[in-house]
C-alpha cells in the first residue's frame, strides 16, 4: 500500500512498491493524462511533478512518492488557465497532442524556477521532452509567451 | 463515382453518432435520420432544431488538424457559425465514409483536404440550398430571392430571417440537390483564414483519449512477446513462471507472438519477462545490414527495370566530355509515432468492437471482420485520437494482436506495445543504393543523367503492386524529376531482402528528394554556377516548381552575405500534389558538429483552407526530416533491429531547433497535399548548405560528423 497526495487529494494504492508512479497514475488512478512513451526516461511524455519538481514519473517507483505531492497534467489548474495552458492555447502547440502533457509539465516547472527564461533556458528545459510531431518552435514561443501571461497576472 | 449517400441508404448503414470529441463513442443508431426534428441530408452533417450543426469527420486526428479542418470547409459552403457546429469521428463504414478517390477508408498519402475538399462543398451546398428552399417555401417567395448567412436564410426585401434550426423539418422532406451551386473564393467565411484548432483545449488539459487511454469495464491489458527476426514464428513457449505471477490472468499465442494478458500493462511487462519462448527464426535471421549493402551494391552493378528513358543518355555519357559520378545512400527508417502501437477489441459472438488510434478504419473493420469470421457491419470501429500517424497507423498489425487477443481470452482486451516493441517490429523506410551519372556539356548545363536506384519496393511487398513492374514509389520524384534535361534514364532494381516495409511520411519523395536535390547540386557546383541559378534554368517547363524556389529564394536572401561561417543551400521537390522549397543556413564547428540556424520553407499547395494548420505541417515535416538527416538510422543484425528506444534511435530535441519561416503560395491550383511536402526538401537543403560550408559532400544518411571534421 502506498499513500501519497495526487492533484491535492490524499491516494491510497495497492501496488507493488517498485511499480512505476506512471502506470499508478494511468491505471490505478486513471489519470490518463500522463503518457507512456519510452519507459526509460528519455523522452518526457511522463513527466510530473512532485512536490513542486519535474520527475520522470516511467522510471518513478510507487514507493519513491509516498507521503510526498504529486501534480499531473489534470491538476496543474482548475479552469485550463494556467499560464501555461493559455499560452499553449493562443499559439495553438499540440499537433497530435500526445507528448504535450509532458511538454507542458516542463514547461510550467521551467516557470517555476526562471520567471523569464532566455531561449538557453528554454533549451534547458525543455530539451528532455521529445515531440515527433515537431512542435518545437510553437514551444518556445508559447513559453515566452506563458512568462509574459504570468506577469501581467502576477499577484 | 457516387459520393454522397441519401438518407434512405444512411438508414441502411447506420449513421455515426460519438459522442463528442473525446468523450467516448456509441454504437450506431439508426434511426437518426428519420428523427423528426433532424435535417441530414447526407452522410456528413446533420442540423438539430437549436440550429446545432453536427459534422462528421471522416479523416483521422493524427495531429494534421482534421478535427478543425473539415468543419471549416463544411461550415463555409453551409454557411454555418463555426462555433455552433460539432464534430464527430466517423465510425468504420466505407460505403458512407470512404474517400472518393481512393475508394477506401484508410488515410495516408496527404489525402485530407486535397480528396475530399469537393465532396464535402458539394454535401454542404445541397443542404445550404435545402435550407433556402425551404425558407422560400415559408414565405412564399421565389428561391432566388433567399439568401444564407451565418446559420439562417434571410429574405432581404422583406427583411425577413429564419435560424437553420427552424427550418430543419421542412428542409429534410425536400428532394436533395444534385449540383448545387458552390461558392466562388470570394464568398469564403472560413477557407483561408486562420482558425483556432478544436481540439487544443483537450489537448493541453490531458483530456483527450487516445488509444492508449481507452477504457472498457471488464478489460485486460495485453503485451507480445514477438520473434526478434523478422518473418519468425513461435515454436513453443512455456508460460509456467508467468502464470505465477499475481494479477497474469492468461498467456495466449496469437499471430504475432505470445500474448501475455494481465490486469495492467505493469503486470502484463512482468509476465513477459518471466516468459520463455523458442522461436523459428526464418530466413531473415541470415539478414544483416553489411549484407544488405553489399547485395546492392552487386545489383547496382546490374542494368535495371527502366523507369524513363528520354534520348539516349547512356550514349552521351558513353561520349565522354565531363562526366560526374555519384552513389548516395539513405537508410532503413522507423516512425517513431510519440503514442507506441495499440488497440483495444472486444470480440463477441455476435459483435467486435475496436477502438483504435488508426489511420485505416476501413481496413481494420475488414481485418477484424476475416478474424472474427463476423460480417463487417458487425463489427464496429471507433477511431481514436492518433498520437501520431506518419503512415505507421495505416497498417492493421496492431489490430491483429488486439482481436486475437480478445478472442482467445473472452474478454475485452487492450494490447499496447513499448516502445521496443514499436522501434523493432516497424515497417521501415526503405534503405536504398543509388548511383549517378552526368555529362555537362559546354556551358556546364547536363547534356545527360542517369539514375539507377536499387532497394525494395513496398507496394510490391504488400501485394499492392505487380511483381516484376516497377514499384511507383520506389521512383516517385526520381522519374518526374522536374529539370528539364535533353537525354534522361531512369532505371530501378528491386532489392527485397525481407525487412518490413511502410509509408514513411513522404514516402519515395522522403529519399528520392534527397538524392535528386543532392545531385544537381553536385553539377551546378561543378559547372561553377549559382545552385538556384542553375535549377532554375532548368525549370522552364515546370513553372510551379520554379515559382515556388523562386520564392524561398528571395525570402532567404539567396546570395545575400551571412555571418562568418554559415552558408545556404536549396532544394525543391514535387510530392502529393505540392510544391516545396527550401533553403537552409547551416554552420559546421571544425570538429563537424552541424548547426541548423534557419529554414525557410515554401509551399505552394494550391489552396491553403487553414493557413496556420499549414505551417504547422510545414513545421513539423521540417523537424520529421531533420531528425531523420541528423539521426535516422535502423540497422539489421541476423534479422534483428539493433536500435530499440530514443536512446539508440533518437529524435531531433528543442535545442537542435532550427527557426523555421514558412511562406505560403497561393497559387489557385487545385489542393494538394500538406502532412508530406514538407518533408523531401528538408535534408537535401541542409546537405546541400553543408557543402557549400565545408566542400563535403553528404552521400550517405544519416550526416556523418565524423566526415566533416576539418580540425
Amino acid at each position: 500500500m502506498v499513500s501519497f497526495t495526487v492533484n491535492g487529494k490524499q491516494r491510497q494504492v495497492d501496488v507493488p512498491p517498485e511499480m512505476p508512479l506512471l502506470w499508478v497514475l494511468r491505471e490505478s488512478l486513471n489519470l490518463t493524462g500522463t503518457k507512456y512513451g519510452c519507459g526509460i526516461a528519455v523522452c518526457g511524455a511522463c513527466t510530473v511533478h512532485v512536490d513542486g519538481t519535474p520527475v520522470r514519473s516511467c522510471v518513478t517507483p510507487a514507493s519513491a512518492v509516498a507521503g510526498r505531492r504529486v501534480t499531473t497534467i489534470e491538476g496543474l489548474s482548475e479552469r485550463a488557465d494556467h499560464p501555461v495552458q493559455k499560452a499553449w492555447m493562443e499559439v495553438d502547440v499540440p499537433q497530435c497532442g500526445y507528448c504535450q502533457s509532458g511538454q507542458i509539465m516542463s514547461a510550467a516547472a521551467l516557470l517555476a524556477r526562471k520567471p523569464s527564461p532566455t531561449d538557453a533556458d528554454i533549451d534547458d528545459g525543455m530539451s528532455g521532452n521529445i515531440c515527433r510531431c515537431g512542435t518545437y518552435q510553437r514551444i518556445r514561443a508559447a513559453i515566452h509567451r506563458a512568462a509574459a501571461i504570468r506577469k501581467g497576472g502576477a499577484r | 463515382m457516387k459520393t454522397l449517400v441519401s438518407r434512405r441508404e444512411i438508414l441502411k448503414g447506420g449513421l455515426a453518432v460519438g459522442a463528442g470529441l473525446t468523450i467516448g463513442f456509441a454504437l450506431p443508431i439508426r434511426a437518426l435520420a428519420q428523427t423528426p426534428g433532424v435535417f441530414a441530408p447526407n452522410q456528413w452533417l446533420r442540423i438539430d432544431r437549436d440550429g446545432v450543426v453536427t459534422i462528421t469527420n471522416s479523416v483521422p486526428e493524427m495531429g494534421q488538424g482534421s478535427l478543425t479542418t473539415t468543419p471549416m470547409i463544411i461550415a463555409d459552403e453551409l454557411d454555418a457559425k463555426l462555433e455552433n457546429v460539432k464534430v464527430e469521428q466517423a465510425l468504420a463504414n466505407p460505403t458512407l465514409y470512404k474517400n472518393p478517390v481512393t475508394g477506401t477508408q484508410s488515410y495516408g498519402g496527404s489525402r485530407g483536404v486535397r480528396d475530399h475538399l469537393e465532396m464535402w462543398r458539394k454535401a454542404a451546398a445541397s443542404a445550404r440550398e435545402m435550407l433556402k428552399q425551404a425558407a422560400a417555401n415559408e414565405w412564399g417567395v421565389p428561391v432566388e430571392s433567399v439568401q444564407t448567412e451565418e446559420g439562417a436564410v434571410v429574405h432581404r426585401p422583406t427583411g425577413r430571417r429564419l435560424q437553420y434550426g427552424q427550418l430543419v423539418d421542412k428542409a429534410q422532406a425536400l428532394p436533395v440537390p444534385q449540383n448545387p451551386k458552390l461558392k466562388t473564393p470570394d464568398q469564403f467565411r472560413y477557407i483561408g483564414k486562420a482558425v483556432k484548432r478544436r481540439d487544443t483545449p483537450d489537448k493541453v488539459t490531458g483530456r483527450s483519449i487516445y488509444g492508449v487511454d481507452v477504457q472498457v469495464p471488464g478489460m485486460l491489458v495485453g503485451s507480445i512477446e514477438r520473434c526478434p527476426v523478422f518473418g519468425g514464428k513461435v515454436q513453443s513457449f512455456d508460460a509456467t513462471a508467468a502464470k505465477q505471477i499475481k494479477g497474469v490472468k492468461d498467456v495466449v499465442q496469437v499471430s504475432n507472438g505470445v500474448a501475455v494478458v494481465a490486469d495492467n500493462f505493469w503486470t502484463a511487462l512482468q509476465g513477459r519477462r518471466a516468459l520463455k519462448v523458442t522461436w523459428d527464426e526464418g530466413p531473415t535471421a541470415q539478414v544483416s545490414s553489411a549484407t544488405i549493402t553489399r547485395e546492392y551494391e552487386t545489383s547496382s552493378k546490374q542494368p535495371g527495370q527502366i523507369a524513363k528513358n528520354e534520348g539516349d543518355a547512356e550514349k552521351v555519357l558513353a561520349a565522354g566530355g565531363k562526366v560526374l559520378e555519384a552513389v548516395y545512400q539513405v537508410p532503413f527508417l522507423e516512425h517513431a509515432c510519440m503514442e507506441p502501437m495499440n488497440a483495444t477489441a472486444q470480440v463477441s459472438r455476435e459483435a467486435c468492437v475496436i477502438w483504435a488510434p488508426t489511420q485505416n478504419p476501413g481496413g481494420t473493420q475488414a481485418t477484424a471482420a476475416r478474424l472474427t469470421g463476423l460480417p463487417p457491419e458487425k463489427v464496429i470501429v471507433n477511431t481514436t485520437m492518433l498520437g501520431g500517424g506518419f503512415g505507421r497507423r495505416g497498417e492493421i498489425d496492431f489490430i491483429v494482436d488486439a482481436v486475437e487477443t480478445s478472442k482467445a481470452v473472452g474478454a475485452p482486451v487492450k494490447v499496447m506495445w513499448t516502445r521496443e516493441d514499436d522501434i523493432t517490429h516497424g515497417f521501415y523506410r526503405p534503405a536504398t543504393y543509388n548511383v549517378f551519372r552526368a555529362a555537362l556539356d559546354t556551358n556546364g548545363m547536363p547534356s545527360a543523367w542517369f539514375t539507377r536506384i536499387v532497394g525494395p519496393g513496398i507496394l510490391i511487398q504488400k501485394g499492392r503492386a505487380q511483381a516484376g513492374t516497377i514499384d511507383p514509389a520506389a521512383v516517385e520524384a526520381v522519374r518526374n524529376m522536374p529539370y528539364d534535361i535533353p537525354n534522361l534514364r531512369i532505371e530501378w532494381n528491386n532489392k527485397d531482402l525481407g525487412i518490413p516495409l511502410g509509408f514513411w511520411r513522404s514516402v519515395g519523395p522522403s529519399q528520392n528528394g534527397f538524392i535528386i536535390e543532392s545531385f544537381i547540386d553536385e553539377l551546378a557546383h561543378a559547372a561553377g554556377k549559382d545552385p538556384f541559378e542553375y535549377r532554375r534554368a532548368l525549370l522552364g517547363k515546370s513553372p510551379r516548381h520554379k515559382a515556388i524556389l523562386e520564392l524561398v529564394a528571395n525570402r532567404a536572401n539567396w546570395g545575400a552575405p551571412l555571418p562568418a561561417g554559415r552558408a545556404r543551400g536549396i532544394a525543391v521537390v514535387f510530392s502529393y500534389g505540392s510544391y516545396a522549397a527550401t533553403v537552409a543556413e547551416v554552420s559546421v564547428a571544425p570538429a563537424g558538429a552541424v548547426k541548423v540556424h534557419r529554414l525557410v520553407c515554401g509551399i505552394d499547395a494550391g489552396l491553403a483552407v487553414n493557413p496556420d494548420a499549414v505551417k504547422a505541417q510545414m513545421e513539423g515535416g521540417a523537424v520529421y526530416a531533420l531528425t531523420a538527416a541528423f539521426y535516422g538510422n535502423i540497422t539489421i543484425d541476423r534479422g534483428r533491429v539493433q536500435q530499440s528506444n530514443f536512446h539508440d534511435y533518437q529524435m531531433l530535441r528543442i535545442n537542435e531547433m532550427p527557426v523555421v519561416d514558412v511562406h505560403i503560395l497561393d497559387s489557385g491550383e487545385a489542393p494538394g497535399g500538406l502532412g508530406e511536402p514538407g518533408v523531401p526538401t528538408v535534408a537535401p537543403a541542409v546537405c546541400n548548405a553543408i557543402f557549400a560550408a565545408t566542400g563535403r559532400r553528404v552521400r550517405k544518411l544519416p550526416i556523418d560528423r565524423s566526415e566533416l571534421k576539418r580540425a
